[in-house]
Order: C-alpha cells, then structure tokens, then sequence
C-alpha cells in the first residue's frame, strides 16, 4: 500500500516536472523566436563585423576588388609607424579629454540653474538649449563654416565689440582650429548632458535645500555640500556616456575641417573614412584601415570597461 | 530663519533672478542665432546676402533659393529618400525593440543574462569600428547606393537605450493582466499582441520619435552607403555634396540646411516630452 502511495506520487511528480520542463521548453522557444530578429540584425551588423574586420585587417586590400592578398600582421606593423594614423589616435583623446570637462561642467551648471520649479520660463530656455542637439550634426558642421568664417558673425562680433582688430580665419588657423571645435561641440551636446543632469538633479530632496537654507548656505555652498555628493552616482554614468560618445566624434569634424588644416583636427574616425573610403590619397585601402579602426575600437571598449569598472567600484566605496 | 527663505522664494524680483535670466537669455541667443541666420540667408538673394550677410531679416520673403535646391539641386529626391528611410528604419527598430524588451523584462530564459551583455556591450562599440565591414555586407548583398541598403543597416545594432526603457516598462506591469489573458486561452504572442503591446504605447512614442530623429540626422552610414548614387541620398549627404560642388553658394546652403532642419525641429518641439523623458531614461536605466 505504502510503496504503491509512493510510486503514485513519484509518478505524479514526474508528470509534474514533464510538464514543467514542457512549460519551460516552450517558454525558451518563445522568448528565443522574440528574440531572433534582434539577434539576426545584431550579428549581422555588429557581430559579423567585428570579427571579419579581424581578417580583414590582415589582408592588402582595396575593398573594390573581392578579396584582397592575406600578408598576416603586416598592417598593424605598417600602422605602428604611421605618423599621421597616430596624430589622429591622440587627437580622438586630446578631444576627448577636452571636451567631455567642458561639456559636463557647463551643462552642469545650466541645469542647476534651470533646477528651480519657480523659474519662469523654463521650458523655453530647455527647450532652447536642447534644438541643437536634434539639428543634423553634418548640416550644422556646414553651417558652422560660414559661422566661423573671416566674413561670418562670431569675426563681425568681435571686431564690432573692438575685442579684435583684425578677423580670425578661425578654422583656418592650426592655432584656433581646436578650441573652436570645442566650442561647436558644446554648443551641440550641452542639452543632452544637461538633461542627464536635470534627471539627476530631481534626487535632490526639497528638504536637503531648506535645511541648507536653514544652515545659511548660499546657493554655490548649498551644491558644493548637498547637491553635488548627491548627483555624484549619476555623474558616473553621465562620464562613461560623454567619454564614449566623445570618442565616437565623426560628423562634425568631417564636414566642419575634413580633420584639417594640416591635420590638425584629424581623429581615428574621419583617418579611417579617408583611409577606406576615399580616393583623395590615391586607391583606399580598407585593410589597413580595418587594422587602424580595430585596434580604435577595442581601445574604446577597454576605456568602457575601465571606466565601467571605477563607477562600480566608487559606489561599492559609498 | 525658515520665513525668510520661504518670503525670499516668493517675491518674483530679486537680484539674483534678474542676472540669472540675462545670463540664460545671453546664453539662448548664441545657442539659436546659427539657425536663425540660416533661415534668413535662405530667403535672401546672393546679392543681399554678400551685402547683408550677418543680419536676421531678409529684406523680403523669397523662395527662390528652395525652388532652385528643390527642382535643381536634387532635394525633392533626398528630402523623400530620407523620410522613407527614416520611417522603415524606425518601423524595423520598433519591432524588434519592442519584442526583445518585452522577453527581457518578462521572462527569465535560458541565456538572458548573455543575451542582455551582448546588447549592453554594443554602447561602447564605435560605428567607425564596424562601418567598413558593414559597407561590404550591403555590398554582398548588391545593396551598395539603396534606400533599402542603408535602411537595413541603420536598424541593425544595439538600441541599448530602447531595450532598457522597453524592458524596464513591462517588468513593472503588473502580472494579473498576463494571467487574465492567459485565462482567456490567449498563448504567449497573442498575449503579447492583444494584451501587452497596448499597454507599451508611451514607449513606443518615446522610440519612435528619438530614433526617428536619430535616422534623419546620421551621417557616417548614409554617407558610406549613398554617396556614390546621388538617387539614394539622403538629405544630410545631399546637403554635404552640394556644399562640396557650390562652396561659396551660401545662400542655397542655407535653403539646403533648412529643408534639413525644420522638420525635426517642428517634430521636437511638439513632441518633445516624449524625447526629453527618453533621454532622461539613459541615465536612469
């Protein structure tokens, strides 16, 4: 009686994991199937790449013919010694290192300035602030050559406000070429990290403002003691996110200086454009430029995973 | 000490206020006079321009300069090559967001966790790494110079932020509406279809507008994939060949940008919580 109970209940209990392992069959066949467009599109686009830039970054290759001559790791010695490759490796982390402070600290500031229910206008300053960040960056890089120029309205401002004498061919001119970028730059991303900061701002209790009040701190105290080791969190992020866009920098610069003058604005980027997809220097070369915009990538990837690592790290210590 | 404060937050005027609205006003100017500019060169003659160049009223309303890009510069054709564009490519990413943020934040699977790594890994992947084997995918597939070419190619990779606001949505729905469903003898994609996919609307409205943007403004990809066939262009390489063909053509630059630009910045201005709320997301996700 007792064995017969139990081989009932083994067996129920059998039929019960059947059918759990049924349900869960099919539940991994349904989530695989909502997954396999994704998928599809992923590998086909991000994943195939990946790898075959590996084998073509091996390969003597024009890119017009159908497949190029293997020559093993021959590139990557040719690019070791290629000067103007590495003038634009550093320019990529001199823009980077440039432009991610600034572009925090002022949107920073306009947030916190903009992080008052009672001000009026707010919308419309935001609003303001954030049109050139949906305005096509190819189209405001051309623009922003007249912009810039001798003839344009930042030279007609300053030599009508007497702070210059004389024009600047600002773009023109290896002395300027870079700051101005720079400003371009903020000026088009601003919105973007000021509404990241917005978003972190919201953290920040009304309560922790009164008992600063309270406290007499003035505003610039009030966001050095509260604020500021609030936000501390989301400012990792917002870092990773600049310092990774930052790097990724293409459109402005292609159609602002085409990397010039003289180089002087080139990043790995528009190198691997011209290198493989541009007849200006004679017949591309997409292996070699396969080479220089893989050892780019994983650069970055390991920048993404340090930087990853450290946001991780700090709020752990927190 | 406390009404003080409270008293000082109530009275409209004060010092500070006034210096903080002259700044943020100083500050708006400078961020919208390009784009002023831009549209009041594409309204002015040649001839006006040179002699006027930096003011910001046109000396009369001319549409000369958008007639001449239009008919003769090719623009009818970017301008539609980049609204189908644009809309297939956000259609496709739709689909294909939505349906994997709905598994990932539903369901616990064999090889999520791997799954979500592999997308998430793609944030840090440039498109310069990737762009010269993408060009010879679309090349194998003879699509070199398509719309349906570039199309493919923008919806492909990892639309991190969709997949985070998508999944982060339907893990908070509460689980009755699923069982009812299921009571209901729906199976898992009519749950989907009937019972889920409404519910997600707002979402849908945040990725529809940031991605449609996103596609109407890129450039590397169009510029890789359509600069040789001036029939696929879109408008952002449109306007880029034509600066490189009419360099001191200022005026129809100008028209050119501003065929480019306005749509988007009339699509952001009404929709516009939905894109800032988006954004917003990336940094809470």
């Amino acid at each position: 009686m007792e064995t017969n109970r139990g081989a009932i209940a083994a067996g129920l209990s059998d039929a019960a994991i059947r059918l759990r392992k049924k349900k869960k069959r099919q539940l991994n066949l349904w989530c695989w199937s909502f997954l396999s467009v994704s998928l599809f599109f992923y590998i086909l686009f991000m994943g195939w790449p990946i790898v075959s830039s590996i084998y073509y970054s091996m390969l003597k290759w024009s890119g017009l013919t159908k497949s190029g001559t293997f020559i093993g790791l021959k590139n990557y010695q040719n690019l070791f010694r290629d000067t103007v490759y590495w003038n634009a490796f550093a320019d990529s982390f001199k823009y980077t290192a440039i432009a991610v402070p600034s572009l925090l600290l002022i949107s920073l500031f306009l947030a916190y300035l903009l992080n008052d229910e009672h001000m009026r206008a707010r919308n419309v300053y935001r609003t303001t602030y954030f049109i050139p960040v949906i305005t096509t960056t190819s189209v405001v890089g051309i623009v922003m050559i007249f912009i810039w120029s001798v003839q344009g309205p930042i030279n007609g401002a300053l030599v009508g406000l007497g702070i210059l004498g004389t024009p600047i061919n600002f773009l023109g001119n290896g002395g300027t070429v870079f700051r101005t970028l720079i400003a371009v730059s903020v000026w088009k991303d601003c919105g973007t990290y000021m509404i990241y900061w917005l978003a972190g701002l919201q953290s920040v209790g009304r309560d922790q403002y009164e008992a600063a009040a309270i406290d007499g701190a003035g505003r610039w105290k009030t966001f050095l003691r509260v604020v500021f080791p609030q936000v501390l969190p989301t400012a990792g992020v917002i870092t990773i996110l600049c310092t990774i866009n930052a790097l990724k920098i293409f459109d402005l610069i292609k159609t602002m200086t085409n990397g010039g003058p003289f180089y002087k604005t080139d990043v790995v980027a528009t190198w691997v454009y011209r290198t493989a997809f541009s007849s200006e220097l004679g017949m591309p070369r997409m292996g070699y430029s396969s080479a220089g915009a893989l050892l780019f990538g994983l650069v970055v990837i390991m920048i993404g995973l340090i930087l990853n690592l450290i946001k991780t790290w700090l709020q752990k210590a927190q | 000490m406390t009404s003080v404060t409270i008293g000082k937050k109530n009275r409209g005027f004060s010092i500070g206020r006034i210096l903080t609205h002259i700044l943020l006003i100083g500050v708006g100017v400078c961020w919208i006079y390009p784009f002023l500019w831009m549209i009041a060169s594409s309204f002015k003659t040649n001839e006006e321009f040179w002699a006027n160049r930096l003011s910001l009223i046109p000396a009369s309303v001319n549409f000369d300069n958008f007639v001449r890009l239009w008919s003769k510069g090719n623009f009818d054709l970017y301008f539609l090559n980049t609204v189908i564009v644009t809309f297939f490519t956000v259609l496709l990413v739709l689909i294909m967001t939505n349906m994997t943020g709905y598994v990932l934040g539903r369901y616990e699977f064999t090889g999520k966790k791997f799954i979500k790594g592999l997308f998430l890994a793609s944030i840090c992947i440039p498109l310069v790494a990737t762009i010269i084997p993408v060009y010879q995918v679309i090349r194998a597939m003879n699509l070199v110079g398509t719309r349906l070419g570039l199309i493919l190619s923008s919806a492909g990779g990892g639309h991190v932020i969709f997949l985070l606001l998508f999944s982060s949505y339907y893990m908070q729905i509460p689980n009755d509406l699923e069982e009812a469903a299921t009571l209901d003898g729906c199976n898992f994609f009519r749950t989907y279809l009937n019972v889920m996919l409404p519910v997600s609307m707002p979402i849908c409205t945040t990725v529809v507008i940031m991605e449609s943007i996103w596609t109407w403004n890129s450039f590397l990809l169009p510029l890789v994939l359509t600069m040789s066939n001036p029939a696929s262009r879109t408008l952002a390489v449109g306007l880029y060949s034509f600066r490189g063909e009419n360099i001191v053509d200022w005026t129809g630059i100008a028209a050119g940008g501003a065929i480019s630009v306005i749509p988007i910045i009339i699509l952001f201005i009404f929709m516009q919580k939905y894109f800032i709320n988006g954004v917003a997301g990336a940094v809470k996700g």
